[in-house]
């Protein structure tokens, strides 16, 4: 705990220093110097304040024990209550891991930004406000406090993602990351609203919540809607994760790691955390009491999620765009392994429930490592290239080719290839499911038959995502003078991507271990019924065995795969090698047009799911012997935003301009308003 | 022999009949009088009780240096008429007579310590205070609008006036230097009003609303 503070101390200082610095630089002409040095100041703050924190998680989770601090509040609700228990540890890594990654990388990204352009102090300030709200959100243990936290990094990424302003797209990501943010703050504060009118505390903790057993099944349920409305926005869960592919290409891409990496998983967070409030009440035979269809509603909107997300993802031209709506998949997912987790709890079984919970926490875990790794590297691209859009890019693994490797590490474990980090929690994750035939009901059963195909087909398509981002960016030639003429970056600009490469393959190796740390904290965080505590040390052990075997044979793989590597070297070392371009298939006069593009690739799976999903496609392939001109285009317009949420806004305006017939601007009516209000009000008091 | 009470009752009633009267008057110039009479009212209930001190400072401040200020603001603005009030004068004596009523109906209700108020002063207060805010919402000039806004803090002043202990007055000079400063500032703004829209109807200010 004492690292963990010092770490939020460091937040707060640096934060103030360089608000002050920021309105210093407000009114004092631009000098590169000095832009420099706050730079500097900005990055190492955050690292440093990272590193003291990740310390203390760390600590806190090897530990075992809780921590708690309690300090004096001035406001007459609430409390200032913090509490590093071992769910908020474990939530702490991504947000102090990637936070020091993001922090030198970003460091490194902006020493060459022009200071008349950016004010590099303010962009700090908000990044360190926005590692100090995520990491009070995860600790906090009152409502108030919480939202105080939520509110802050809710707030402090607006202004990070509109760092380049003189977009006017950036500018609208930002706003609609705003509204977004502040929708689900709606459904956040009526949720604890609820829960204090029930408990009559604003105390986040299971005895503050003791009150709960007595509330009826509909309060309950109303808290668990709202609960999944609100922190279900910020995790980005269909259909309410529109704002994440606006804003995540839109951000600076040390902020688009961290916010994709760290911050939507403060939604799932939330939603543990409520979980084991609502049902971890003592009296009430802990989680079992809660309804079964809150797993099934879990599970199906986490597959829905998921097959949305990556669905898009195929149609995105755009490198960071398909990122974030990988993003959406994953937490999917997640949200999936809590459904599942939810369902075994409330049918009994041990298996489905601890895989459930600690498949999402694991995958959470490994989704920071490698989702922030693959937007750094994105960043890199587009600082090297100046774009991000694959049409135009092609061949930069000989231009970039640490940059190309980072980038297919971190695809190869997000598209589940063993023995990668992805594929672990992935494998948890599917475990979880595969208990289904044991559930009571054929109905079950074949719900969570077509949930494990539904899993297995998200795989299957995030692979090919992968396949053809990594293809279309990297390998193959030069599409266009982007690529052609992308500028190399040495190791020196790149060493803090070794971090998050090194926890893909960790990940994946020492899985057994990392699945323990989430099982571990699943037991301590989830309230699990009496009944299946007994069983859950053997379901432990034997997942454990598993993920040993699977270590084992895909550690095994790698090392044959280094040795055949080596081999392949030693045999061609006197010989001669020619090298052909990608896709020539012996042509002569081959040139980069007839290579495959990022649509092409995706084209049959485009035609296949382009009913479901809204996928466009424009064009066609050429035919004849001497074909004309043709071309091809696949787009993912998300029908979600252009039919439901654009013609709602729009409602709404048309409301509120319709409400401005009580703003007329007549100051002497708005003066009988008040009259009339506070003679309303006297009547309906003092009524006998 | 008038005693000490009837004499608070007619000072009571002679405020009552002022409200009535500002609600009913055509102009800012009797509206400006009536004002000055108010504030002298309010100086003699305060020496009915015994609040000498309070009462000269009332006196001065509501019964002449405000009243002076208004005067002095609507000759600077050379407006004698005041444009057709929003609401019609009849109307708004009735609306304050409905006002008096709810006052005496809010007088039963209100849960209030006994021999807290003197009889009478409870809705007499009531209704200045509501008086004052009909004036605000019925009349169309900023002026008579300010004017308004100090019979309703009359009434406020009239309800916190039992309520007054010995330090209390300090609080209540402090608030009358609040009101004596707005009204200043008011008198300031509106002749700035005055002079660069060429009116002081604030119905003409609905284009700023946005």
């Amino acid at each position: 705990m004492d690292c963990y503070l010092a770490g939020l101390c460091v937040f707060l200082a640096g934060a103030v220093c360089l608000g002050l610095l920021a309105v210093a630089a407000s009114f004092t002409p631009p000098r590169p110097r000095r832009s420099r040095r706050v730079n500097a100041l900005g990055a190492g703050c955050a690292a440093l304040g990272c590193a003291l924190g990740l310390g203390g998680a760390a600590g806190a989770l090897l530990d075992g024990g809780d921590a708690a601090l309690r300090l004096p509040w001035g406001l007459p609700v609430g409390a200032f209550a913090l509490k590093l228990d071992a769910l908020s540890a474990f939530f702490l890594l991504p947000v102090f891991g990637l936070g020091l990654v993001c922090a030198l990388s970003g460091g490194m990204a902006l020493r060459g930004v022009r200071p008349a352009e950016h004010n590099l102090a303010a962009h700090w300030f908000f990044f360190l406000l926005l590692l100090l709200g995520m990491a009070g959100v995860v600790c906090a243990r009152d409502a108030i406090l919480f939202l105080l936290a939520w509110e802050i990094m809710s707030l402090a990424p607006f202004f990070l993602i509109d760092f380049n302003d003189g977009d006017s797209k950036v500018r609208d990501a930002s706003w609609v990351y705003l509204v977004a943010a502040h929708l689900g703050a709606v459904f956040l504060l009526a949720f604890f609203i609820l829960l204090w009118q029930v408990t009559g505390s604003t105390a986040l903790t299971i005895e503050g919540c003791a009150p709960l057993t007595d509330a009826g099944a509909g309060t309950l349920s109303a808290l668990f809607l709202l609960a999944v409305a609100g922190f279900g926005a910020k995790a980005g869960v269909a259909p309410l994760h529109v704002w994440l592919p606006e804003a995540h290409p839109a951000a600076p891409s040390h902020v688009s790691a961290l916010l994709s990496g760290s911050m939507i998983n403060a939604g799932l967070y939330g939603l543990l955390r409520s979980l084991a409030l609502l049902g971890g009440t003592p009296s009430a035979g802990v989680l079992g009491a809660l309804p079964e269809w809150w797993g099934w509603f879990l599970l199906l909107l986490g597959l829905a999620t998921a097959l949305l997300g990556i669905l898009k993802a195929l149609g995105q031209g755009n490198l960071k765009r398909l990122l974030a709506y990988s993003s959406v998949e994953n937490m999917g997912l997640m949200f999936m392994g809590v459904g599942a987790g939810l369902l075994g709890v409330a049918a009994g079984d041990a298996w489905t429930a601890l895989l459930g919970f600690s498949g999402a926490l694991l995958h959470m875990l490994n989704h920071a490592g490698f989702k922030g790794l693959l937007f750094l590297c994105a960043g890199e691209v587009l600082h090297a290239a100046g774009t991000v859009r694959m049409e135009l890019l092609g061949g930069l693994q000989r231009r970039l080719p640490l940059v190309g490797a980072a980038f297919a590490l971190g695809a190869a474990a997000i598209a589940c290839l063993p023995p990668l980090s992805g594929f672990a929690s992935e494998f948890v994750l599917a475990m979880s499911l595969l208990d289904g035939a044991s559930f009571p009901g054929v109905e079950r059963q074949l719900c969570l038959l077509f949930t494990l195909a539904g899993l297995a087909l998200v795989s299957g398509l995030a692979a090919a995502v992968y396949v053809r981002a990594y293809g279309a960016t990297f390998l193959g030639e030069p599409r266009t003078g982007f690529a052609a003429n992308a500028h190399a970056t040495g190791w020196r600009g790149l060493w803090p991507l070794a971090l998050p490469a090194a926890a893909c393959v960790a990940g994946g190796l020492f899985a057994p271990y990392f699945f323990d740390l989430a099982a571990g904290t699943a037991l301590t965080a989830i309230p699990f019924p009496h009944g299946l505590v007994t069983d859950l040390p053997d379901v432990d052990a034997q997942m454990r065995r598993s993920l040993a075997m699977v270590s084992m044979v895909g550690g095994g793989g790698v090392v044959l795969a280094f040795c055949l590597f080596a081999a392949r070297g030693l045999l061609l070392r006197r010989r001669g090698v020619l090298r052909e371009k990608t896709w020539g298939c012996g042509y002569q006069a081959s040139s980069a047009r007839v290579q495959y593009t990022d649509a092409s690739f995706s084209e049959p799976l485009a035609r296949l799911f382009a009913p479901f999903m809204g996928l466009r496609t424009r064009g066609g392939a050429p035919e004849g012997i001497f074909p004309d001109r043709a071309a091809f285009s696949v787009a993912a317009p998300d029908r979600l935003r252009t039919h439901f949420f654009a013609p709602l806004f729009e409602l709404v305006e048309r409301v509120c301009n319709a409400c401005k017939i009580l703003q007329h601007g007549k100051i002497h009516l708005y003066i009988l308003y008040i009259l009339a209000t506070v003679v309303g009000l006297l009547v309906w008091g003092l009524r006998p | 022999m008038i005693t000490l009470t009837s004499l608070f009752s007619t000072i009571l009633f002679l405020l009552l009949l002022n409200n009535l009267l500002l609600l009913g008057a055509p102009g800012i110039a009797p509206l400006i009088r009536l004002t000055a009479f108010q504030g002298i009212l309010l100086a003699v209930l305060l020496l009915g009780m015994d609040h000498a001190l309070l009462a000269c400072a009332i006196f001065g401040i509501k019964g002449a240096l405000l009243p002076g200020l208004l005067e002095r603001t609507r000759r600077r603005l050379a407006t004698t008429d005041e444009p057709r009030p929003r609401l019609h004068l009849g109307a708004g004596v009735f609306t304050g007579i409905l006002g008096l009523v709810f006052s005496l109906w809010l007088e039963t209700r209100l849960p209030i310590l006994p021999h807290l108020f003197p009889p009478l002063l409870l809705p007499t207060a009531l209704t200045t205070l509501f008086c004052g805010l009909i004036l605000v919402v019925g009349r169309a000039t900023a002026i008579s609008q300010v004017i308004g806004y100090l019979v309703a803090e009359n009434g406020i002043f009239l309800l916190g006036a039992p309520l007054m202990a010995a330090g209390a007055i300090w609080f209540e000079l402090a608030l009358l230097l609040d009101i004596f400063v707005a009204v200043f500032v008011m008198g300031n703004a509106i002749g700035h009003i005055g002079e660069t829209f060429d009116s002081i109807d604030t119905g003409r200010f609905r284009s700023l609303r946005d």
